[in-house]
């Protein structure tokens, strides 16, 4: 449901609602401290989370006790582990602290409360490994010092909204601090509809019933997009979408953009998702058009913000839409729950959403002016990294699209496989490769052999470990630089070195690496002293694609349900005889034609 | 709009919020004779209230009442001076 029509009292109903058992043993266990009263704030994410078929284990700490349950290592915080901290403070007790504070300290507020806040999460890192979420301070101006209160570091809102980039630089210093925004949160809604005295003088509740269900939107949507799920591409109609009117209708030089009629709004809609492009957001356009006279568009009209080359993969035609959008999935090779799809076309837009429930189709205003507005407030696009591969995304589709049409005039896939130069750089994790390791270990969903989520901090503390063995693969051909693309985690065990982690990217399949990266890991693994490797498929609802990963690399499979290969004598291990694609249901890994950097 | 009425509406908005069908309130009514009636579930009350007759109570108000019959009468108040 969207977020537009959920009220409070709503999600507080979910709460009776549960699905049996809720939240269960597989629930996420969050802990929230906050500095004023919180029942509100628990009962919304909770309803949240059942809204939207997640579980929510909560841990809430007694009124105001962020600090006692922080600084005591015996409180309830550890003894919960969870695997989120939220911690909620609000603008009106820091006003309060602000007041009691002497006028000569007044200047150096913002940074005695940002080194307050880190020392929280510093203790909170030492005993956890939580990611531990922050909410900033909406801003409220005391009055006291009027428009002058922004040209003297004694006012509140000087300090406070220091205190807000402080944050800001402190969560980027920090790998596992995320901020929640509640500042827009409360700017958006405006601070009369978001605060009411009344809840907060009766109950000490700094919330209103109308901002609760945003807030539990905001730590939801952290939560889960360091889960891994997150949206990654964007399907776009072309016809009253992203410029006004219709080519068919109007012509290629009548349509709407720049200051043709209302072409405004729509140069402002393309501007923004060109900037998610350069985020990293994959695009897709699906259009009923001539496929000839849409690109020209892309191509020749002056005024258009989004071009050829912002585009993954472009599909005009007249066939259904639901057919295109499934066609487009298959392309990019990602999840219909990771696509948000924009059509001006209620009909359209259900047709989609009835044949797959799991994309996400706003339901657009009826005023396109509007649209814009409407779209940021959902943050659809919630991410927890932001690295350099994002830049070009899209143009590693452009060139995976080229691939796919010279691949077609090979006589067969070795000759394809060798025509294309392939070249891998090799490394143990280092400090350039650690945060898209991370980044790839949290998007990765379909070539991910036991779905271990890694932040970067962690990333970190695995390649300073001398019980682990780390490798990490780049891939190159003659298309492109496809860049970081895979990576092993092996845990030195008692049986053996153990495969904790085997991750590709969906970009690179069919190109000979599985077997590539089992040649170097043996190498690795022999070269260590190893005999033993020891693998394990852990099955979700998205890693089918893997499930006879280890079968297929020769390895046995144990009674414990772990796969097993020996090294002993062998310098290749992968000299175990060829799997026969009958026998697995699904082809074979291609043959090596990558040459190690 | 008739007390009667006024208290009819308020009875919808108790049996939603408090998720009870069953709840029949009337001006004698107070917090204690509705099981489901605690303090959270009375600040959501409140703004329901607010928010289905377009009025705003004062902190005093709210404070002062002590049964549903003087909630009424606020809102009574409230609406006819408008």
């Amino acid at each position: 449901m969207d977020i537009h029509n959920l009220d409070f009292n709503h999600l507080k109903k979910n709460l009776n609602n549960a699905p049996q058992g809720y939240p269960g043993p597989g629930a996420t266990k969050i802990a929230l401290l906050s500095d004023t009263a919180s029942q509100f704030i628990v009962q919304a994410l909770q309803g949240y989370a059942i809204e939207f078929g997640a579980a929510y284990e909560l841990f809430e700490a007694n009124y105001n006790q962020i600090d006692s349950q922080v600084f005591d290592p015996s409180s309830e915080l550890y003894r919960f582990e969870p695997e989120f901290v939220v911690i909620v403070r609000s603008t009106e007790r820091l006003l309060d602290a602000f007041y009691k504070e002497p006028s000569r300290l007044k200047p150096s507020f913002a940074e005695e409360q940002t080194a307050h806040i880190l020392s929280l999460y510093e203790t909170i890192k030492r005993k956890l490994k939580s990611r531990v979420i922050i909410t900033n301070f909406p801003e409220i101006d005391d009055g006291v010092f009027g428009n002058y209160a922004n040209k003297t570091p004694y006012s509140f809102l000087f300090q406070l909204r220091k205190l807000n980039v402080s944050l800001m630089e402190m969560a980027r210093a920090q790998p596992d601090c995320l901020v929640c925004d509640v500042a827009t949160l409360v700017h958006r809604l405006g601070y009369a509809s978001a605060f009411d005295p009344k809840m907060y003088i009766n109950a000490s509740m700094v919330f209103s019933l109308e901002l609760l269900p945003w807030l539990a939107k905001s730590i939801h949507e952290l939560i889960q997009a360091t889960k891994g799920h997150f949206k990654k591409a964007l399907i776009l109609d072309l016809d009253n979408t992203i410029w006004g009117g219709t080519i068919g209708d109007d012509g290629v030089e009548g349509i709407q953009i720049g200051e043709l009629g209302l072409g405004k709004i729509f140069t402002g809609i393309q501007k923004w998702v060109k900037e998610l492009v350069r985020r990293g957001i994959l695009l897709a356009i699906c259009s009923k058009n001539d496929e000839e006279v849409a690109r020209a568009l892309f191509v020749e009209h002056p005024d258009m913000i989004l071009r050829m080359e912002d585009i993954a993969i472009f599909v005009a035609n007249w066939e259904n839409k639901v057919n295109n959008i499934r066609y487009i999935q298959e392309v990019l090779n990602i999840g219909f729950d990771a696509m948000v799809y924009l059509d001006d076309s209620t009909f359209e837009r259900e047709m989609v959403t009835k044949a797959i429930p799991e994309i996400t189709a706003p339901s657009l205003p009826e005023d396109p002016a509007q649209w814009l507005i409407y779209l940021r407030e959902l943050n659809l696009f919630e991410t927890t990294s932001f690295t350099e591969e994002d830049k070009n995304r899209n143009a590693q589709y452009h060139d995976a699209a080229k691939r796919v049409a010279v691949q077609r005039t090979f006589e067969n896939e070795d000759e394809f496989l060798q025509s294309l130069k392939m070249s891998s750089e090799v490394h143990p994790f280092d400090s350039f490769s650690i945060p898209r390791i991370a980044q790839l270990s949290q998007r990765s969903n379909q070539f991910n052999l036991r779905t271990v989520r890694y932040s970067e901090a962690e990333v970190s503390d695995i390649a300073a470990n001398p019980q682990y063995l780390t490798l990490s693969f780049t891939l190159k051909d003659t298309y492109g630089d496809n860049g970081l693309i895979a990576f092993v985690v092996l845990k030195q065990e008692k049986e053996g070195l153990f495969i904790e982690n085997w991750i590709m990217s969906c970009r690179v399949l069919k190109r000979g690496m599985e077997k590539f990266m089992l040649q170097c890991l043996t190498e690795a693994a022999l070269s260590g002293g190893q005999t033993r490797l020891i693998g394990e498929y852990l099955p979700t609802n998205k890693n089918g694609l893997v499930k006879d990963h280890y079968h297929k690399l020769g390895f046995i499979p144990n009674a414990d349900g772990r796969w097993t290969l020996e090294l002993k004598g062998a310098t290749t291990g992968i000299s175990a005889t060829p799997v026969p694609d009958a026998a697995l249901g699904s082809p074979s890994y291609a043959a090596v034609h990558i040459q190690k950097k | 709009m008739e007390k009667e009425q006024i208290m009819q509406q308020v009875n919808a908005i108790f049996i939603d919020v408090l998720e009870n069908p069953d709840i029949h309130i009337d001006a004698n009514t107070k917090a204690d004779d509705v099981a489901e009636w605690d303090s959270l579930h009375h600040i959501q009350l409140v703004v329901a209230i607010e928010k289905h007759f377009k009025v705003k109570f004062t902190t005093r108000e709210i404070l002062n009442w002590r049964n549903v019959g003087d909630l009424c009468s606020s809102v009574s108040a409230k609406l006819s001076a408008k």
